[in-house]
């Protein structure tokens, strides 16, 4: 008899989400004046929170979550808001597809985005594209130009590493020296870098002298430069992962006080501080920087404003606390990329997943992308036949602990012959 | 580089891998002699060694001397602790049984793992050694002026990883003068010659277990604290040194301290050559077949005693 007064689990957990239903109604009448489906609009976002992606992947998802909020603060995708769905991927291609399936099948979501590891998108987006869903990546990688993926997979975000690599190229054989010795990891990304880099610098007339593959899961180096010619004008490194700092620092001190000219990614240092013990022989030294991670003497608006809203100071580091350095040369496309869902969702006049194929020849159809608060690295140019963007490069040197830009490529400069037309595959 | 100082390069790097392996195979071979548990655990307590430096390091500030020094005590001390602890409240109540030991340390490694990811983070962070100058090494030539010393490009190491080196030596020499000259020594000989017969002589063989325990996973913390000044701490460090381990202890023999370390100098340093001259893969590549081989024709160990 005393029982039945007692309200059952499933009614107080009914309770529950009803009260808290209600306590998120305030925001969903605001998009509900707007449109008439105030549904979110439901993106899939992969990040690499654990693994060794981890670094970049906090990054991403606080780049995503600010240009989340800056797009549902001016109303959001047609009229509904838009929300993030993260997954972890553990930087595990495995994993990756995995959390495709989960976007698709548990979580409804409209679209998957996100990605930045190159073996996780070269693992996931054949199950995009099995799953019919737009996958729009943020990974430098060659690999959605080069055409080895599909007409489901985009990268309208960050120019690709071929291009940047060319970019490059005439500014390191000019100004630093013709025979190259490279560093880079021994997975997809460093050999697009291995590849392009290697062809781009024989153009110039200059040549490779020695490549030195790495695993990008290493964690002493010294070991691997003896293998560096002595005949080496430039090194070029590229790493990734977490042991990157070490990686730098054994270099320096490989090679004392009698370093050749050195050329680096800042991938090499990304969320790593340059006044960390043992890295003060890089000063002097150049970096290819997708976006200056300090506030540059002729910082732009836009600069200004994507920081404000990422919470980053102008020493590229979190404005909370200034040891937590961000990824600032790469986490831009995470913003960039959203501003471009947008604006092609707004041009397909996207309703739910049966427009997902209008979505996809919306994007396929951009082609400028204006400097802006929405594309705060540079104006870029999109290929929609081969899904990839085009934008700036910038080259930094060390000058007193910071990175200050020298100078910043053309689009043209990066530009190459298409490789693919994906917008001739059908859906 | 030149064949000369590239050898003599890769030896010096192979002797600093070799030294921190000695410390972290020591620690499992010493679990395994004298509790016969296969602990797949250990490469989390190397890990956790680590971190905990790192956290004293980061807690204290200040001169990273001092921070270090501290670390080198308190580290390996916690994690032995935690170790100790693991013992009394696991392995204890799984009666030290072959398999459900295994599984059971299967468990504590993910446990650790996990709670270190959750609390620590992904990220791997470094610990500023405690002096760390470049020295550059000569080597010499002969050539129409006669012998001659010159320095050459590359050829260097930091003073932090001959202090690497010399410490791990220090480790193994105490470690060798406890077990051989000291009472706590001999009644852990006692227990792993025949624990049953040392208990009825008055041991109290759960607490040695325990001890035995905690001093295995300190020898890896320890090893760890000090390759964390060259490395960074992250949570997924302890993979590594876990294969390499069981590669040293098996080719040593399992429970051979002296195999151990033979083996560890071997392997460190033939890691250490291999990488520099082939590829790092080549080295792991021939370590694992090493092991097979010695499965197959010497199952125990170079140094092990035959199964009675």
């Amino acid at each position: 008899m005393a029982k039945k007064t007692f309200p059952t689990r499933r009614k107080i957990l009914t309770g529950m989400a009803a009260a808290g239903a209600a306590s998120a109604l305030p925001d969903v009448t605001r998009f509900a004046q707007a449109g008439s489906h105030s549904a979110p609009i439901k993106i899939g976002f992969q990040v690499h929170r654990t693994g060794i992606g981890a670094a970049y992947g906090r990054w991403y998802e606080r780049t995503t979550m600010a240009a989340t909020k800056v797009i549902n603060d001016a109303g959001g995708i047609n009229g509904r808001p838009v929300e993030i769905v993260a997954e972890d991927d553990g930087t595990d291609p495995k994993r990756g597809a995995e959390v495709l399936e989960k976007f698709a099948n548990q979580h409804g979501c409209d679209i998957a985005y996100g990605t930045l590891f190159s073996h996780v998108v070269i693992g996931s987006a054949p199950r995009a594209a099995e799953l019919k869903m737009p996958y729009f990546v943020v990974s430098e990688g060659h690999h959605v130009a080069s055409g080895m993926l599909n007409r489901y997979t985009l990268q309208p975000g960050i120019t690709d590493v071929k291009s940047q690599v060319q970019a490059m190229a005439p500014f390191v054989a000019s100004n630093l020296g013709k025979k190259v010795t490279m560093i880079f990891p021994d997975f997809a990304f460093g050999h697009n870098h291995r590849d392009f880099f290697s062809a781009a610098i024989e153009a110039q007339g200059g040549e490779v002298v020695a490549k030195l593959a790495i695993p990008p899961t290493e964690t002493s180096f010294t070991k691997y430069f003896p293998q560096i010619p002595r005949e080496t004008e430039v090194i070029y490194h590229v790493m990734v992962g977490p042991s990157v700092l070490t990686f730098v620092k054994e270099m320096g001190e490989f090679f004392g006080p009698s370093a050749p000219q050195i050329f680096g990614f800042i991938d090499s240092l990304e969320a790593v501080d340059f006044a960390t013990p043992g890295l003060e022989f890089l000063e002097g030294t150049h970096f290819w920087e997708g976006m200056p991670r300090y506030a540059q003497a002729d910082q732009t608006d836009y600069d200004k404003f994507y920081r404000a809203q990422v919470g980053v100071d102008e020493n590229g580091a979190s404005v909370d606390d200034p040891k937590d350095i961000s990824t600032y040369a790469h986490m831009f496309a995470c913003w960039e990329t959203l501003f471009t869902i947008k604006d092609g969702m707004e041009a397909a006049g996207y309703t739910g997943p049966q427009d997902r194929t209008k979505l996809i020849e919306a994007v396929e159809a951009i082609t400028d992308m204006p400097e802006s608060n929405e594309h705060p690295q540079g104006a870029k140019l999109f290929n929609g036949k081969t899904h990839q963007v085009f934008g700036p490069q910038y080259i930094s040197k060390v000058e007193g602990g910071k990175l200050v830009v020298q100078h910043t490529t053309s689009l043209e400069d990066g530009f190459y012959p298409d490789e693919v037309d994906y917008t001739t595959q059908s859906f | 580089m030149e064949f000369g100082p590239h050898l003599m390069l890769a030896m010096l790097e192979g002797l600093v891998q070799a030294s921190v392996l000695t410390l972290t195979a020591l620690g499992l071979s010493l679990v395994f002699g004298v509790m016969r548990v296969v602990n797949v655990a250990h490469g989390e307590f190397f890990m956790l060694g680590a971190v905990l430096a790192w956290w004293v390091t980061t807690m204290l500030g200040g001169n990273p001397a001092i921070g270090f020094v501290v670390a080198l005590v308190v580290a390996p001390l916690l994690v032995g602790l935690m170790a100790a602890a693991a013992d009394w409240l696991v392995l204890r109540r799984v009666e030290y049984d072959p398999e459900r030991t295994i599984v059971a340390t299967i468990g504590l490694l993910y446990i650790i793992q996990q709670v270190t990811l959750m609390t620590y983070g992904p990220d791997a962070h470094p610990v500023t050694p405690p002096f760390n100058t470049r020295l550059a090494l000569p080597w010499y030539e002969f050539t129409d002026q006669g012998f001659q010393i010159y320095w050459p490009w590359g050829l260097s190491i930091t003073s932090y990883k001959l202090f690497v080196i010399a410490a791990a030596i220090v480790t193994c020499l105490g470690l060798w003068l406890l077990m051989a000259r000291s009472k706590i020594g001999l009644i852990l000989r006692a227990t792993q010659l025949d624990s049953e017969t040392a208990q009825a002589f008055g041991i109290p063989v759960e607490r040695v277990f325990a001890l035995v325990f905690g001093m295995g996973a300190a020898l890896a913390a320890l090893g760890a604290v000090l390759v964390v000044p060259i490395q960074q701490a992250h949570y997924l460090m302890g993979g590594d040194p876990l294969l390499l381990s069981f590669i040293v202890v098996i080719i040593g023999g399992l429970g051979s301290l002296r195999g151990t370390v033979v083996a560890a100098v071997l392997i460190g340093m033939s890691d250490g050559i291999i990488s520099v001259f082939f590829t790092p893969t080549l080295a792991k590549m021939l370590a694992t077949l090493l092991v097979a081989m010695v499965l197959v024709y010497r199952p125990q160990g170079l140094f092990g005693a035959k199964p009675a």
